[in-house]
């Protein structure tokens, strides 16, 4: 049996944060009635003309400092000819001999844990472009509807190099893109409403070859799940062909969920002929040195970097860091916990944004950004942990208090509803006597050698605490006094 | 370079343009012409001379990131031939 390499490229279509179009001032805001958002330009009516909205170079600039890219001083937008009623024109404006963005790279963690590796993908370019419209195939007389609210969007096409071995790369690269463009601001990365779809270039040639095999573009991966199960079948199908003795042909694919097979859409010798050339409405974009500057000194840190810095100033595991770096609204929550709860607590801190407050935010379906209980909020609970004013199950009820916004903060519940720990000796020592008192058979069970007795003692201590107790130091003065007794 | 019916042919495709055989060779002839005026062009030396995007030697002028228009779906549809429910409505097209 023959050894097979997989090679993978993957194209992005990102849709852009503009409050308007590319090429005109018509609104971009999703889910409008049809046609209210088209005007003379997206409508492509004679005599107009496009004017490039600042805005989206901004973004274009910001993508191509965030992968260490070069920001093109120059670059030039050419007209993509096709015919397709949701493309008034008749062509696309895009770019392609000199696009904004030239290079740049992105990391991508596979696996988890220790076994956990890190894997460069190269970019090639990234380049500015309007979107199309859509068209509606359903019930129109046997005709199609055209909406083109979404014709002239600002789309950022990102290209990366055949970098990636595997579907699991292909994800992960996609993932990490997804979380970088939503990071800097870019792109709401909204899969359902198609602001971030990704296309997969797929060959697979014998392990050890130079040369690339003959590839297949799958089109339109607008989930991360669809990405895995088209890549996967796509890989398995050349395979099959190869070894079968077909040899593959250059075609563009669809991924269909429901069988989730891929199946052919037009192969190479009805590809399109798009006959790029400059697009003489419009004359070179320039960015100075300057422009770029500014925007860089306007960029948040990048996840790479806080990453690095959450590790190495507060002490998190590498996966710690990760997912609290999984987005700007995580990362500046946590952040913010640390501020208010101290450094000595970030620890404690990530515990509690990853594990109780995450699930809790789960449980209502909420992102982190609409939390009831802020980050000053709970690093001041986290701060109460910490100087052992209260037991970690206790706070778990002071959690849920300020979940349910019975006080401002969490002194305020500690204070308002007694549930200030007990660490006086001589008080935990009198509720003990207590127990031991009400609970004789217990004491004489321990004594004939049940360690379970003991644990059952425990277990009514605390209770008679009402759980304010430290649970360490009721067990040690519970050995004390049966050691005696 | 001269063109060949079949290009002619080609190109009348991608443009979607509907042309008789007659119309072709007419077509073929007059493209020719204009090829041979292309290939005078191309005599000329370029060498060390940076290509230009456009023919003014000027850069692209920005608007603002504003929202300047309003819904004028009203009249754009009155002058189209067939809308339902907000759309427009065309031949057919599925890929």
């Amino acid at each position: 049996m023959k050894q097979w390499e997989v090679v993978i490229g993957i194209e992005t279509h990102a849709q852009l944060q503009t409050r308007s179009k590319i090429f005109s001032g018509s609104s971009t805001a999703f889910g409008a009635e049809p046609n209210v958002q088209a005007n003379a330009v997206d409508l492509a009516l004679p005599g107009v003309l496009p004017v490039l909205n600042r805005g989206a170079v901004e973004c274009a600039i910001r993508f191509g400092l965030a992968v260490e890219g070069e920001v093109a001083p120059k670059s030039v937008f050419a007209r993509k000819n096709y015919f397709y009623p949701d493309l008034p024109k008749g062509y696309q404006i895009s770019q392609y001999e000199l696009p904004v963005v030239v290079g740049g790279k992105l990391t991508i963690t596979l696996g988890e844990g220790d076994a956990a590796v890190e894997k460069t993908i190269n970019l090639t370019r990234a380049h500015l472009e309007e979107d199309a419209g859509k068209s509606l195939h359903e019930d129109f007389h046997g005709k199609s509807g055209i909406d083109l609210n979404r014709a002239g969007t600002p789309l950022l096409e990102i290209v990366t190099e055949p970098d990636m071995r595997s579907s699991a790369e292909a994800v992960a690269y996609a993932r990490a893109l997804h979380a970088l463009v939503r990071w800097i601001g870019i792109c709401d990365g909204n899969m359902q409403e198609g602001s971030f779809r990704c296309d997969a270039n797929v060959s697979v040639r014998p392990v050890g070859q130079q040369e690339f095999g003959t590839r297949r573009e799958i089109k339109n991966l607008n989930s991360f799940r669809f990405m895995q199960q088209a890549i996967d079948y796509e890989v398995s199908w050349q395979i099959n062909e190869i070894e079968e003795g077909r040899a593959i042909q250059q075609a563009t694919v669809l991924f269909d969920p429901d069988t989730g097979e891929t199946r052919s859409m037009r192969t190479k010798e009805d590809a399109h002929d798009y006959r790029y050339f400059p697009d003489p409405d419009l004359l070179p974009l320039m960015i100075d040195r300057d422009w770029v500057a500014r925007t860089r000194a306007d960029m948040p840190e990048l996840p790479t970097a806080k990453k690095q810095r959450f590790v190495a100033d507060f002490g998190l595991s590498a996966y710690d860091a990760t997912t609290l770096t999984a987005s700007l609204d995580i990362a500046g929550y946590y952040e913010a916990a640390v501020a208010v709860a101290g450094k000595g607590a970030a620890k404690p801190c990530a515990n509690w944004v990853m594990v109780d407050l995450a699930a809790r935010l789960n449980k209502d379906g909420l992102d982190i950004a609409s939390s009831p209980v802020s980050a000053a909020q709970l690093g001041g609970l986290v701060a109460r942990i910490a100087d052992n004013t209260i037991s970690n199950n206790i706070a778990k009820k002071v959690f849920e208090a300020l979940w349910a916004g019975e006080g401002q903060s969490a002194d305020e519940i500690i204070e308002k509803q007694g549930l200030k720990q007990i660490t006086d000796t001589g008080a935990i020592e009198k509720l003990i006597d207590e127990v031991l008192a009400a609970n004789a058979a217990m004491v004489a069970e321990f004594k004939a050698g049940k360690e379970k007795a003991f644990n059952a003692l425990v277990g009514q201590a605390m209770k008679a605490t009402k759980g304010k107790a430290n649970p360490q130091q009721v067990n040690e003065l519970l050995r004390k006094k049966l050691a005696g007794a | 370079m001269s063109l060949s019916l079949e290009q002619v042919h080609r190109v009348a495709q991608l443009a979607r343009l509907e042309i008789s055989d007659a119309e072709a060779e007419t077509t073929r002839t007059q493209l020719n012409a204009i090829f041979t005026l292309i290939e005078a062009m191309q005599a000329v030396d370029t060498k060390g001379i940076e290509p230009m995007a456009h023919a003014q030697d000027l850069s692209q002028r920005l608007r603002p990131d504003e929202v300047t228009e309003t819904d004028r779906r009203g009249a754009f549809q009155a002058v189209s031939p067939e809308v339902e429910a907000g759309l427009f409505l065309v031949p057919k097209v599925i890929e």
